[in-house]
């Protein structure tokens, strides 16, 4: 397979024996592997129609190390990539064909839980789920829940700023870590951010999060750990189109409320995932919600009549409220349990992640089903129905010769549609590599130069996860022309360069 | 185009200011021009670029030109039953959106529903170079690019010209409260957490030196429920201390005296101990402190406590008034400001000497 990597991404001069030889005077044994059986696990993440092998791959343990293998790639002027649990769903972690992989999986020590203080002091290799379990006994919990939340890596989180269900109140990781401390690739040791609720100076913190790895190596993470809510209550609502269940949404956060969770899903997302979990789900609805509300118990008994009522008042076909812990759960599994139940109908599924403002979601949908129409493949729809972002599924069959790539251009019409409307091309997966395109579609030649200088301002020689998440203006003018071959222009109102 | 849409005006004059090096010094309503360090320069007006562009109160999202008076935007929101849930600081009438970003200041309700920084989604900015960019947008989720958006915000012009911002917005509390009880600092900070953690909807807690004041808002059930586990007096007014507070009209901010400081610390962890008065926010995370202490003890002090100090008002305008950063983070500003504003044009050495 060739590599997904331009020639102007991969101009570095590469001695893989004197590379091995300097990385060896920190790292042995099994913290450098060389041999590519060893480093297949590690030639894609969590989007695995992108595969690369990398020259090596370093699994330091302590800050030292991870300081030693920037400082070598410093000298010897070649790539790095970090890599956290390797769940990106947008090649962010995929390696570079002449660099180092460096991966954080042994960074995986939960170093303080303050419970008094509410907040926790990790390494980037801890996961997600670890930290609301180790928060659990004090009644705490940390708030962003990707769904990937059992694997995925704090670190992670942090590069690619993640998001979950609960985000429209409880935030995305930008709202809820303290402090970072990265090692540049310069090899310095810098901290962002501060236990205190703000730092002096630029709000560096910020810039860093969602930056994709490509300013500096996160080697620790302060988080905020929130109190559990002491009351939850999930409702079910069917609907009989989607658009009726869009306006819902809107009734019930006009109305003042801004629920924990609100979440959609389309007909063939409530079939697959009935078929796959039986979590209840009628699956004669076009479309579901499931609403969770949370908060101390009366306020979540007033909540819920107020929401059950909108419910009502804006067409729900039928409302269930769970009953009991046993009933809440079986709502969220088939919710949960999306993607893989869609995984069960297809033998392949492509996992898309546009955000658009919330009143345009009938047109969007409509659209989206012409272009399955066109393309000829079916997509299932999830949607974070709070805060816009859709998760649109397409299924595919990657033994079919060119269904990938097909799929891989119908998802770029969709993000590019999710732009149209005012949106953006990524919620909360990132833009990796497999956005990387799509990135010229949203933003203006002086926006994406900008990007750069910021990223050279941390990064001089550009080292750091090259390649990917900011496009060069000469792959958006390539990108550009490609589409005017196609005849296909989404909307020639948004200039390009 | 609209009569209040100077975008293109704007970019233009910073480019031209460019080409001849010319500093500029940024102004929106003028309001909060003691903040910061003295900057020279030419002034900018952008407070004639103004106007809410678009509000969906159902999507919780209002996006309104920087010159647009903060006045308004309350009003608007109001009429839908919404807040910007920041609750911005103002220092005086005609204070805009674009100060209140570019300074990233927040009010009593932050540590409970965020800071500046947390609401905004996306900005229009104009770079030192008098390009028109434009970050983020219009969603709550939107993690392309680098989020320069929250980098501008705070970053007291530097950066560049703020002309746009959208934020997320949230519905007004169907409920408020107030209350003052005679509890002591540590003891009533700490009954605050306790509370907030057992589900009471706190919004405000600060201690005056001699008496705790809270704030609930939520559904009327929860205030009612934590107005029951609180105890203490009801304010007749559930605004009329917090709005003081946030404003600084409280006569611990108007008496004459010595020159005020802020100190941002981290939770729990002591509080600054320097001469003077002192005033306590945020549940003991925000401290206001009039003291003539030298500008080198205050800012130790708040290092001390793993937080940092600000000159908010009083000192001569030359000296630092922000925390003095860490040489590998300075370094990194330095980056930073050259990347957006490669000539120094933007407000020079409002924040730091140099920057």
């Amino acid at each position: 397979m060739a590599s997904v990597y331009r020639t102007e991404d991969c101009q570095y001069t590469v001695d893989r024996e004197a590379l091995v030889q300097r990385l060896a005077e920190a790292l042995q044994g099994d913290s450098l592997l060389v041999d590519d059986e060893a480093m297949r696990p590690y030639e894609c993440d969590g989007l695995a129609g992108y595969r690369q092998m990398p020259q090596v791959v370093t699994i330091p343990e302590t800050i030292e190390q991870v300081r030693h293998v920037l400082r070598v790639c410093h000298d010897m002027n070649l790539p790095v990539v970090a890599r956290g649990a390797g769940t990106s769903l947008s090649a962010g972690a995929l390696p570079h064909p002449q660099g180092v992989l460096l991966s954080l999986a042994r960074f995986n020590k939960i170093l303080e839980i303050d419970h008094e203080r509410r907040m926790a002091r990790l390494q980037p290799g801890v996961r997600n789920l670890a930290i609301s379990e180790a928060a659990a006994p004090y009644g705490l919990y940390y708030a962003p829940d990707p769904s990937s939340q059992i694997t995925c890596s704090i670190g992670g989180n942090v590069a690619e700023n993640a998001g979950g269900v609960h985000c429209l109140k409880y935030g995305l990781t930008v709202h809820n870590i303290l402090e970072v401390t990265m090692i540049t690739m310069a090899g310095e040791e810098v901290t962002l951010g501060s236990e205190a609720l703000d730092s002096a100076g630029y709000d560096l913190l910020a810039a860093v999060t969602g930056s994709e790895g490509m300013l500096g190596v996160i080697v620790e993470i302060k988080v905020k750990l929130l109190p559990q809510p002491p009351a939850k209550d999930v409702l079910l609502a069917s609907f009989a189109d989607v658009e009726t269940a869009g306006n819902a949404v809107a009734g019930i956060i006009g109305a003042g409320i801004v629920p924990g969770g609100l979440e959609m899903m389309d007909k063939l997302a409530i079939q697959a995932a009935e078929d796959f979990v039986q979590a209840g789900y009628p699956t004669d609805a076009a479309a579901i919600l499931i609403c969770e509300l949370d908060g101390s118990p009366d306020d979540v008994r007033a909540q819920r009549e107020r929401v059950c009522q909108l419910l009502d008042e804006y067409g729900a076909a039928e409302i269930r409220v769970a009953g009991d812990e046993d009933e809440k759960a079986r709502f969220w599994a088939g919710r949960k349990a999306a993607f893989p139940a869609v995984g069960r109908i297809s033998p392949d599924y492509y996992c898309i992640d546009g955000t658009i403002p919330r009143k345009h979601l009938a047109y969007v949908l409509q659209r989206m089903q012409e272009l399955s129409d066109e393309y000829g493949l079916r997509v299932a729809n999830v949607f974070h129905a709070g805060d816009g972002n859709l998760h649109p599924l397409v299924l595919y069959d990657g033994n079919v010769p060119g269904e990938f790539e097909r799929t891989e251009e119908l998802g770029g019409r969709i993000l590019e549609l999710c732009v149209e409307v005012g949106g953006t091309v990524t919620g909360e997966h990132g833009v990796g590599m497999e956005k990387i395109n799509q990135m010229c579609v949203q933003f203006g030649s002086p926006d994406l130069e900008q990007f750069r200088a910021l990223k050279y301002a941390f990064d001089p020689s550009g080292l750091l996860n090259p390649g990917k998440a900011i496009p060069t203006l000469n792959r958006c003018a390539e990108f550009g022309a490609m589409h005017v071959h196609h005849g296909e222009l989404p909307h020639p109102d948004i200039p390009r360069y | 185009m609209s009569e209040h849409d100077q975008a293109e005006d704007l970019a233009q004059r910073i480019a031209e200011a460019a080409r001849e090096g010319t500093p500029l010094r940024l102004q929106g309503g003028g309001t909060r021009g003691f903040l910061g360090r003295e900057t020279g320069g030419t002034p900018l007006e952008l407070s004639g670029h103004r106007g809410i562009v678009n509000y969906e109160p159902t999507e919780l999202i209002l996006t309104a030109r920087a010159g647009t008076p903060l006045d308004e935007i309350e009003a608007a929101l109001a009429e839908q039953g919404q807040m910007m849930p920041f609750e911005p600081p103002r220092f005086g009438d005609g204070t805009t959106l674009g100060g209140a970003i570019a300074t990233g200041l927040s009010g009593p309700r932050r540590p409970w529903a965020g800071a500046a920084r947390d609401l905004v989604l996306g900005t229009r900015v104009v770079n030192g170079k008098g390009e028109y960019m434009r970050f983020g947008g219009e969603v709550m989720k939107n993690v392309a690019g680098y989020d320069v958006s929250r980098l501008v915000t705070g970053s007291y012009g530097t950066l560049g010209a703020i002309l746009e911002v959208s934020m997320k917005v949230l519905p007004l509390p169907e409920a408020e409260a107030s209350l003052t009880l005679a509890t002591g600092e540590d003891e009533g900070f700490r009954a605050v957490e306790a509370s907030y953690r057992d589900g009471v909807p706190v919004s405000g807690a600060a201690h005056d030196g001699s008496a705790l004041h809270v704030r609930l808002s939520g559904t009327r059930l929860a205030v009612d429920a934590g107005l029951q586990r609180l105890g203490g007096d009801r304010d007749e007014d559930p605004a009329a201390f917090w709005h003081a507070l946030r404003d600084h009209r409280l006569a611990f901010f108007t008496a004459d005296g010595p020159p005020l400081w802020r100190l941002s610390v981290p939770m729990l962890k002591g509080v600054p101990e320097l001469p003077g008065e002192r005033l306590a926010d945020w549940n003991g995370q925000l401290h206001w402190v009039r003291t003539d202490a030298p500008a080198a003890d205050v800012f130790r002090e708040a290092a001390r406590l793993g937080g940092h100090a600000t000159l908010f008002r009083g000192g001569d305008g030359h000296d630092e008034v922000f925390q003095p950063l860490p040489a590998p983070i300075r370094r990194l500003h330095e980056q930073v400001k050259a990347a957006f504003d490669p000539d120094g044009i933007l407000n020079p050495g409002r924040l730091y000497a140099g920057l």
